[in-house]
């Protein structure tokens, strides 16, 4: 089987890419600028070909619930929505957090706080990358940067979900999930016949009942249960970090940049060159785990750090604690909903040059 | 000695009329003296054993005073967030439609916080069975009002009785689901009496029984007590029950099978 080539949106080609997963489930709620996935999947009717469940959900909240149920039952299952919606599913993703289940959300992130603006913005990456529920926990965070990545982090996505038994979650925004680009699409996997020793599924009588839960009333027991996830977020750290580096080889400049940024930078470094300002890029593909350790070593190499994000300075803070001191960090960031144009990252860049 | 004798004359096999169900656990129950709890649990249990469905079964818990049931059951269980249990059952059997998936919810968790997850399961039809244990409080958390308190009726949030002109009427939510076409089979029961046990056996036999038909959501209420929190003994409570709790909320099916023969 080859990999077939598409024309898509970003949204797009996540329900496709879903479908070509072999994923059991998907559990969603109309909200733009995502609602695309939703109304590809009930056209594509996978029920009819894979037996992958469609259901469009009440609520929000309704949908990650019903991602609960199916992971609890070792299911291959998603949901995504945008910003205003995901703050409604907090509660489910830590619940799903705490009993340690596989699942797959999307974000495609709108500008906030409150309704916001429907266009695109990465406003959420504190919600994303430091758990956004309550509790002490962590999502696998993944930040495409093209309609392609947004088709491969859905398999990605599922796989490190079910290494981990940890939600993992593609931090898109507006401007990927609406643009249109070519997307190799992975040929069809079979769905999954495997079934995890801890899904329930029905208790035969050659095995021990199987709960699905965060409930733990002993405090020891629970503390217990919080070191343990300490250690397998730390496993995280250690084994999943991804990042791309562009022109960092000679680079005095660096700017850190993810997703939509990340393609702006990619121009505005090129746009540095031409005038003589040796910039590169480092592009974060996890933002948990982040790449810590690669962002302390290039610090030793160049001048100053300038973090481009759509929002007010969120993760130029993971930056801050990346570089320790070692060099300046700045933030440059538009927000509302704007994109911010590359020959503006480069003013933005010279006048902390120039400015100190 | 005689009387030794005449124990083990007693104790045959033939003379049992009651034993523990095989799918209760060992587990202490977490509930209070005469809680009626301990009693739904155990005809669910019973039901489940008897139909041979424990191999099939996936429970969902809720979060209320049967916060813990998945340790007095043998059967596998998820156990949900506050309301959210008909959204995590509907995950649940779309993805495995021929296991029996079923909730157990408390009043507040099934008709405040869980309304809409509550309606839109029963809206759709999904194929699973609500067991909806109405005690007209909030249990775990002390007392407080819920949807289902009686009007004039003391808890810890409602000091000076329920003011329905300030917190509006009791929801009646087995009636709401009773209008949907979704919904199979609805009833209202209760286990203050042997009888009314029997009666909730005999409508949770039914349910599940309904179940593999895939014809719609059943839904069984059944009127239950809090004597602590209602500050009775276990008696009293359940002669409370019947004077006041009945006529607001009166017993017997809502909905029954057209299809089904009485």
């Amino acid at each position: 089987m080859e990999k077939e080539l598409r024309l898509m949106k970003g949204n797009e080609a996540v329900a496709e890419a879903a479908i070509r997963a072999g994923a059991d489930g998907y559990f969603g709620y109309p909200i733009t600028p995502q609602s695309e996935i939703l109304e590809y999947l009930m056209v594509a009717k996978p029920y009819e070909k894979t037996g992958m469940v469609v259901l469009q959900a009440e609520s929000e909240l309704a949908a990650i619930n019903m991602v609960y149920g199916g992971a609890g039952c070792g299911k291959k299952v998603m949901t995504t929505s945008s910003s205003p919606g995901i703050s409604l599913k907090q509660e489910g993703i830590s619940y799903i957090a705490g009993a340690e289940l596989p699942c797959l959300i999307v974000n495609v992130v709108r500008g906030g706080p409150g309704l916001g603006t429907i266009q695109p913005a990465q406003s959420d990456y504190f919600q994303a990358t430091k758990g956004g529920g309550h509790g002490d926990y962590h999502l696998i965070v993944l930040a495409p940067a093209s309609v392609q990545e947004m088709a491969d982090f859905v398999d990605l996505g599922f796989e490190l979900a079910f290494k981990y038994r940890n939600p993992a979650m593609i931090l898109s925004d507006g401007a990927i999930g609406q643009m249109m680009e070519k997307v190799w699409l992975s040929p069809q996997k079979e769905r999954s016949k495997t079934v995890p020793e801890w899904a329930t599924t029905g208790k035969p009588p050659t095995r021990e009942r199987n709960i699905i839960t965060s409930l733990d009333l002993d405090p020891y027991a629970q503390e217990v249960f919080n070191q343990k996830l300490i250690e397998k977020y730390n496993k995280i750290r250690e084994k999943e970090v991804r990042y791309e580096e562009f022109q960092c080889e000679d680079a005095e400049y660096l700017f850190v940049a993810y997703g939509t940024s990340a393609r702006v930078c990619q121009k505005s470094v090129q746009l540095a060159r031409e005038q003589g300002i040796k910039a590169g890029l480092l592009r974060p593909i996890t933002l948990f785990p982040f790449p810590t350790k690669k962002i302390n070593e290039l610090a030793d190499k160049v001048k100053m750090i300038l973090s481009v994000e759509m929002s007010a300075g969120q993760m130029v803070e993971d930056v801050l604690l990346s570089v320790n001191g070692k060099v300046p960090v700045y933030h440059f960031g538009r927000m509302g909903g704007i994109i911010p144009a590359p020959d503006e990252v480069v003013e933005n860049l010279k006048s902390k040059i120039t400015g100190g | 000695m005689a009387q030794a004798t005449g124990i083990k004359e007693i104790i045959k096999p033939e003379n049992l009329v009651y034993k523990k169900t095989k799918l209760m656990t060992d587990n202490v129950l977490s509930y209070c003296p005469g809680c009626g709890h301990g009693t739904s649990h155990r005809i669910i249990a019973e039901v489940i054993d008897e139909e041979g469905l424990q191999s099939e079964s996936i429970g969902i818990c809720p979060v209320g005073c049967s916060v813990l049931l998945y340790n007095f059951m043998d059967i596998d269980w998820q156990e949900a967030a506050h309301g959210r249990a008909p959204a995590v059952a509907t995950g649940i059997k779309r993805l495995m439609p021929e296991k029996f998936v079923f909730t157990y919810q408390g009043d507040g968790d099934l008709a405040a916080i869980g309304t809409a997850e509550t309606i839109h399961s029963c809206n759709r039809g999904e194929n699973i069975l609500i067991v909806f244990i109405n005690n007209g409080i909030y249990g775990m958390t002390g007392g407080q009002m819920a949807p289902t308190t009686l009007p004039g009726m003391k808890s810890s949030t409602s000091p000076y009785g329920r003011d329905v002109a300030m917190m509006g009427n009791p929801l009646k939510m087995t009636d709401i689901v009773a209008t949907l076409p979704g919904t199979y089979y609805v009833t209202r029961q209760s286990v203050h009496t042997p009888a009314n046990v029997k009666k909730t056996k005999k409508a949770i036999r039914k349910a599940v029984q309904y179940q593999k038909l895939n014809k719609g959501t059943c839904f069984v209420e059944i009127v239950s007590n809090c004597p602590s929190n209602w500050k009775m003994t276990p008696v009293q409570s359940n002669k409370w029950l019947e004077e006041n709790m009945l006529p607001y909320y009166p017993l017997g099916d809502m909905k029954i099978p057209e299809d089904q023969p009485a």
